[in-house]
């Protein structure tokens, strides 16, 4: 069993969402510790991208801000693996296609397997084109984390059938971003999955608050929150490493016991 | 590997939240495509609505001028709303309709596609929104006008470089966020399968068109086909039906900007490299860590980062021959077609017009040319004054 699945054994997970190198790496590092030490269960790093077409406003705004401070591919994978020494949570990759194909994307994952990555997220790899990414994962001891949505229906038990380390199920239409009221049918969605395979299910998309952190965790194994953090760290900048242990504690606490 | 692959490239690289809607596009497409009454009702729409066939002019003039290879001009600006995009477009909107769709979508560069897209919409009875970026609805002002009159809802795009790479991708975005009643009317032979067989198909009129009319009028077939390319959908157009025909040239003309050695560039072909962007794995400007680049040029048609897959493939095999024309080469054969044949081209087409005015005079006087003029140049009217230094208002 994966790092990464193990961290669903012990009750509701929580995984947060940092983009890397906002505003600057050593703020991330800071930043990702200290979620570490809030109780996240597993931790996302994004690695921006100039063109972020499944991100809502917030999380587009910190890929502008880390690029423009220069940061790169290569400082994200050397930060990755300085942090990886002081903590213990899996940590994953969220980014795009064009990170991993454009470094050479067996180049690319075997810098992240020495950097300790357990599994990456690309959000525009469908099913259909994951055969160019998952065996290279494989090969490195990569999970390749597949999404559903709740447009996918009778795609979910195919997707599910060959999922690794957890399902991201998508909770609403649209892109990244805080929302007032999720209203998908998330326990179908979860209940498909669940059919075909027993991996852990984690909700991600437009929750923001414990109340709804406490609503999705009812209906899966954990929970992903990323523009919540982000629109935090965008406010408090170089500051932001004790809002984002609050906010991440505040939550981790909201899905205990369910 | 999945479908709608064109050698290497192509496929469908997108949001899981899509693939439902793409592939209920797939299977409308392949039911429609050779269905008769579509087809019927497509044809009509374009010959009576459109007003093809447009015409295939002997440039006399531009020929006598050149001292090279015999001139002629596709017509594709005298379309309805004067572009080639309305062909596409009427594909697009007719297959919505039959989708059961009540709304469309759709980015925009230079606004012609917007134009036609809301042209359409109104003709067709469908809601319309349009995404153009901030700053191309400086540059062509008329246009924004020109699609609210329509009807169209025109939504600002500030993301980015605020241009048609950042159109689209606010186009995607709010696909994934509507897509019950909503189909996007993608304006190029470009993003996920089957978007660029599609449009190319929608759009292959132009070539099954100049093979006709050339056979009419020279009995035979040109000997080199110039089209500009963006995403590349006039220049597949035209292309399309020459592609087995070994002995006829396809020439499609990126736009250099300020010069492919400069910054300020557009051309995929001649600076980018192979990529995954905006739904496909293409060739694209970007930086050495896959970040896509702020490309430039003075034609917001051409202003985009990648190319259509096909044309990506075309290259690779060598069937069809790229080169980049500047900024400057293009405003000149703008002037340059409006003096000598009273045809004003968009500045987009100016990039093919400058092409042959360099190729022509290296051809024999039996040898034959066809330019594309995809659209014509009112658009750009205001833009060109600028350029050569006159301040004039719209």
């Amino acid at each position: 069993m994966s790092r990464i699945r193990k961290a669903f054994e012990g009750g509701k997970a929580f995984i947060p969402f940092v983009t890397c190198g906002d505003p600057d790496l050593e703020t991330t590092e800071r930043i990702v510790k200290s979620m570490a030490a809030a109780g996240a269960d597993v931790i996302e790093l994004g690695i921006p991208f100039s063109d972020p077409v499944a991100e809502g406003p917030v999380i587009q705004a910190a890929n502008v801000r880390a690029l423009s401070g220069g940061v790169t591919t290569d400082k994200i994978l050397d930060m990755t693996a300085r942090i990886r020494g002081d903590i213990d949570v899996p940590l994953v990759f969220m980014t795009y296609a064009n990170v991993l194909f454009s470094y050479g994307t067996e180049r690319f994952l075997k810098r992240a397997r020495d950097a300790g990555i357990g599994g990456v997220i690309l959000p525009d790899v469908p099913f259909e084109e994951k055969a160019e990414f998952a065996p290279l994962c494989r090969k490195y001891g990569i999970d390749f984390i597949s999404l559903v949505a709740p447009t996918s229906k009778e795609r979910i038990e195919m997707i599910a059938r060959e999922a690794e380390s957890f399902l991201y199920c998508v909770s609403s239409l649209g892109v990244t971003g805080e929302r007032s009221r999720i209203t998908s049918n998330i326990s179908e969605m979860t209940a498909l999955a669940k059919k075909v395979s027993d991996i852990p299910a984690a909700v991600g998309f437009g929750i923001s608050t414990p109340a709804q952190a406490r609503e999705m965790a009812a209906l899966s194994d954990g929970v992903i929150v990323g523009s919540a953090i982000v629109r935090l760290i965008g406010e408090y900048g170089r500051d932001s490493e004790k809002h984002v242990y609050e906010y991440v504690k505040s939550m981790k606490e909201a899905i205990k016991n369910i | 590997m999945a479908k709608g692959r064109y050698g290497i490239h192509g496929g469908q690289y997108i949001p899981e939240t899509l693939m439902n809607a793409v592939s209920e596009l797939e299977a409308a497409y392949d039911k429609y495509k050779n269905d008769a009454d579509f087809n019927r009702e497509l044809e009509a729409l374009l010959n009576e609505y459109a007003g093809r066939p447009s015409l295939l002019y002997y440039a006399a003039n531009m020929t006598r001028d050149l001292c090279g290879a015999k001139i002629y001009l596709k017509r594709e600006d005298l379309n309805h709303t004067g572009s080639h995009k309305i062909n596409n477009v009427l594909g697009q909107t007719l297959l919505a309709k039959k989708m059961g769709k009540t709304r469309v979508i759709a980015e925009t560069g230079a606004g012609q596609h917007g134009v036609a897209t809301a042209t359409a919409a109104a003709l067709m009875g469908l809601e319309c929104e349009i995404f153009m970026g901030e700053e191309d609805t400086k540059r062509q002002a008329l246009n924004v006008y020109r699609m609210r009159l329509l009807g169209a809802t025109v939504h600002t795009v500030k993301s980015g470089t605020a241009t048609l790479k950042d159109a689209v991708s606010e186009t995607m975005r709010e696909w994934t966020a509507r897509m019950d009643d909503t189909h996007y009317v993608l304006g190029s032979v470009m993003g996920p399968h089957p978007f660029p067989e599609m449009v190319r198909d929608f759009q292959s009129v132009i070539s099954k068109e100049i093979k006709e009319q050339m056979i009419k009028k020279e009995g035979r077939l040109p000997d080199a086909v110039i089209a500009c390319v963006g995403g590349g959908s006039n220049a597949i157009g035209a292309f399309y039906h020459f592609i087995e025909d070994k002995s006829v040239r396809l020439i499609g003309c990126e736009a250099a900007g300020l010069g492919i050695d400069t910054p300020s560039t557009a051309a995929t072909i001649a600076t980018g490299r192979e990529g995954i962007f905006h739904g496909m794995k293409s060739y694209f400007c970007q930086d050495e860590y896959g970040q896509i680049a702020p490309v430039y040029s003075i034609s917001a048609g051409l202003d985009y980062p990648g190319i259509g897959p096909e044309h990506a493939y075309l290259h690779d095999i060598g069937r069809a021959e790229y080169t980049a024309i500047t900024d400057e080469e293009a405003v000149e054969a703008f002037e340059y077609l409006s003096k000598t044949e009273g045809i004003i081209p968009a500045i987009e087409s100016a990039h093919a017009v400058a092409y042959a005015m360099k190729l022509a005079p290296t051809m024999d006087k039996d040898k034959i040319i066809v330019i594309n003029i995809s659209g014509r140049g009112d658009k750009d009217c205001a833009a060109m004054a600028r350029y050569r230094g006159e301040e004039i208002y719209e």
